[in-house]
């Protein structure tokens, strides 16, 4: 017989544990019975320890006659089961670095493939609009153009022309010592022609246009929308990729020009008030400074950048959980690769260039 | 011993809606709603789709104040009441929401026990106690370790229910709870909702409009209609489905259509 007094509220704070020795003497055969006369309230804390004792005497091989329990815990203590739930199957140990590498390899190249697969089938879809068959909402691509271009010149505008600004001021205290203010003009014409206004864009919508595309995509997935395309039969890569990379692939350019001339005019308002330059001499100077082909090199880039945005921000997207956490995390991962991708990308460029001699 | 949690049943209304007037902007889904829900009572808020049933459990759990009315719970008006107080009243509601809402990030039984951490002085071993302790209750001692996404719409259901059931609710609320679930478990759904009833002594409010689970556990409700937008019916589905004099609501009912019925009577001796 076990014994009950006082109140048993786990909301209170006070969930008691059966004893290791609780049931000591109970023994096969033996039925344990409880005396609840003196209980007050009651919650999930009784049933608790009731569950406990329920189990204890079963693995002891008693039985339990719970007759003298409050009717409403016997209902509760006849829903949960007898004894422990199995435990679940032990992992399998195999050859941990050997595995983890063949793991990584293995998702690497699958990972190649389905990406290469992926920018393919964009590319065939890119190709069958110049043959005038389009499996592309227009609306689609319009709607990704002004999300991807107008939407986003406002953070272009702040970001370029404070990072002209800056150029100019950190050019203008040491060219100011050689007496050669003027050349503050070559030095934020060149630095953001040829590499900061297209890096600089490009992490901007890295961020800001990557992390949405692949937001967006895990979102649909979790909400089953791409299942219906494949189901419907239309193809994921027309219906999503395709506007998606398309409208990065002809904003990206844009804006970086408008990055440019942004930047030049940021530059160009600290050298004016700071230094002994005119108007139309930092314009003059900016205009000899930058030849044609150092805007198409960062033009170039500029769409690579895009391309490499859409198609991994597309990528992660497609390849997230279904789950809240999962959009999050895909986001994320958009906007880190996004990043670091156009960093290396632009190395890559650096160095070819500086090989060809350009 | 008298069971304190039985001897509750069938007292003073644990939950009244005096008048309340239920709007989204200018539109309004419900107007003039008054009922009240006994204690340990199983209450149906049931109607056709889009009549505002959700909307109206929306504003009970503290979801959408009303445009007018008071809600009461016990005597006291829950709108009226301070967003701190509001909040203390709303720990002794369960709700188990049509989807489950179980949050994705956090495992099974992690969705269990942050309410107990959160509003309970509990120890981490007592809280992993309980937390075993509710989902056996709902038969998902195995589901503990498991991620929402990793489990079916049912085991959502169950584990959404067991959160629910975290802090010993008062009264526990069920969004559509047979929706999406196939007749096997909803009628398995249907035994577990009688017996926490039973077992937690607790009151229990089903927004539903599917029948067979509703003629099953529900002992007293409210029918809305979409149309004049406010009830039209009270009593439980039985009382509706036999002697309702609202011929659009014992059509419902009886999962005829209301000219088929009339047509019925129509050509009776």
């Amino acid at each position: 017989m076990l014994c009950l007094t006082g109140d048993w509220m786990a909301q209170s704070g006070r969930v008691p544990a059966l004893p290791p020795d609780g049931l000591k003497g109970i023994g096969s055969g033996q039925t344990l019975a409880f005396d609840t006369t003196g209980i007050g309230r009651w919650d999930s804390g009784l049933i608790e320890f009731l569950w406990d004792a329920k189990r204890a005497a079963i693995a002891a091989g008693a039985s339990i006659d719970g007759a003298t329990l409050p009717p409403s815990a016997q209902k509760l203590l006849g829903l949960l089961p007898d004894g422990e739930p199995p435990p679940p199957p032990a992992r399998r140990r195999g050859l941990g670095p050997l595995n983890w590498l063949g793991g990584v390899t293995l998702e690497f190249l699958t990972e190649t493939g389905t990406l290469t697969t992926l920018l393919a089938n964009t590319a065939k879809g890119g190709a069958l609009i110049l043959v005038g068959r389009v499996r592309m909402r227009p609306v689609d691509l319009l709607a990704n153009i002004k999300d991807a271009g107008p939407s986003a010149l406002l953070i272009i505008s702040v970001v370029n022309f404070l990072l002209g600004a800056i150029l100019a001021f950190v050019g203008a205290i040491q060219l100011q010592k050689f007496a050669a203010d003027i050349y503050v003009a070559n030095l934020v014409g060149v630095a953001l022609v040829r590499e900061m206004a297209a890096v600089m864009t490009a992490i901007i919508m890295a961020g800001r246009t990557g992390g949405a595309y692949a937001a967006r995509i895990a979102t649909m997935l979790g909400n089953e929308e791409i299942d219906a395309l494949q189901v419907i039969g239309i193809p994921v890569e027309d219906y999503i990729l395709l506007p998606s990379i398309l409208a990065l692939i002809l904003t990206m350019p844009l804006l970086y020009l408008y990055g440019c001339l942004v930047g030049i005019a940021g530059g160009g308002v600290v050298a004016i008030s700071m230094l002994n330059i005119t108007v139309a001499g930092y314009v003059q100077q900016t205009l000899g400074a930058v030849p044609f082909d150092q805007f198409v090199f960062g033009f170039c880039k500029s769409i690579v950048f895009g391309i490499l945005i859409g198609v991994t921000s597309c990528r992660i997207g497609l390849k997230a959980g279904r789950s809240a956490a999962d959009v999050g995390i895909a986001a994320t991962r958009a906007v880190v690769t996004g990043i670091v991708g156009v960093i290396v990308l632009d190395s890559l460029f650096a160095a070819i260039a500086t090989v060809v001699g350009f | 011993m008298a069971d304190p949690k039985l001897r509750k049943r069938d007292e003073s209304p644990l939950l009244a809606l005096k008048d309340v007037t239920l709007a989204f902007g200018p539109k309004v889904i419900q107007h003039d709603l008054s009922f009240d829900v006994r204690r340990g009572s199983i209450f149906a808020v049931m109607g056709g789709s889009g009549c505002g049933k959700s909307t109206v459990l929306k504003s009970m759990i503290g979801l959408l104040r009303p445009r007018n009315g008071s809600i009461l719970v016990e005597t006291e008006d829950y709108w009226a009441a301070t967003e701190a107080r509001r909040t203390e009243i709303g720990r002794r509601f369960g709700v188990l929401f049509q989807s489950g809402a179980l949050w994705s990030s956090l495992t099974v039984g992690e969705n269990v026990a942050l309410p107990l951490q959160m509003f309970t002085r509990l120890g981490a071993a007592a809280i992993s106690r309980l937390v075993k302790l509710k989902l056996a209750l709902v038969g998902l001692e195995n589901a503990e370790d498991q991620l929402p996404s990793d489990i079916s719409g049912g085991m959502k259901k169950r584990a959404g229910l067991a959160r629910a059931l975290s802090l010993d609710p008062d009264v526990l609320f069920f969004d559509e709870p047979s929706a999406g679930l196939d007749p096997i478990t909803s009628s398995r759904l249907d035994d577990l909702i009688l017996n926490l009833r039973d077992g937690l002594g607790a009151t229990i409010v089903i927004v539903s409009h599917e029948l067979p689970s509703l003629f099953a556990i529900a002992d007293d409700g409210v029918f809305l209609d979409a149309r004049t937008k406010t009830a039209i019916a009270h009593g439980s589905p039985a009382q509706l489905r036999d002697s309702c004099p609202d011929p659009q609501v014992e059509a419902f009912m009886r999962r005829e259509r209301p000219e088929a019925l009339t047509a019925g009577k129509d050509t009776s001796p």
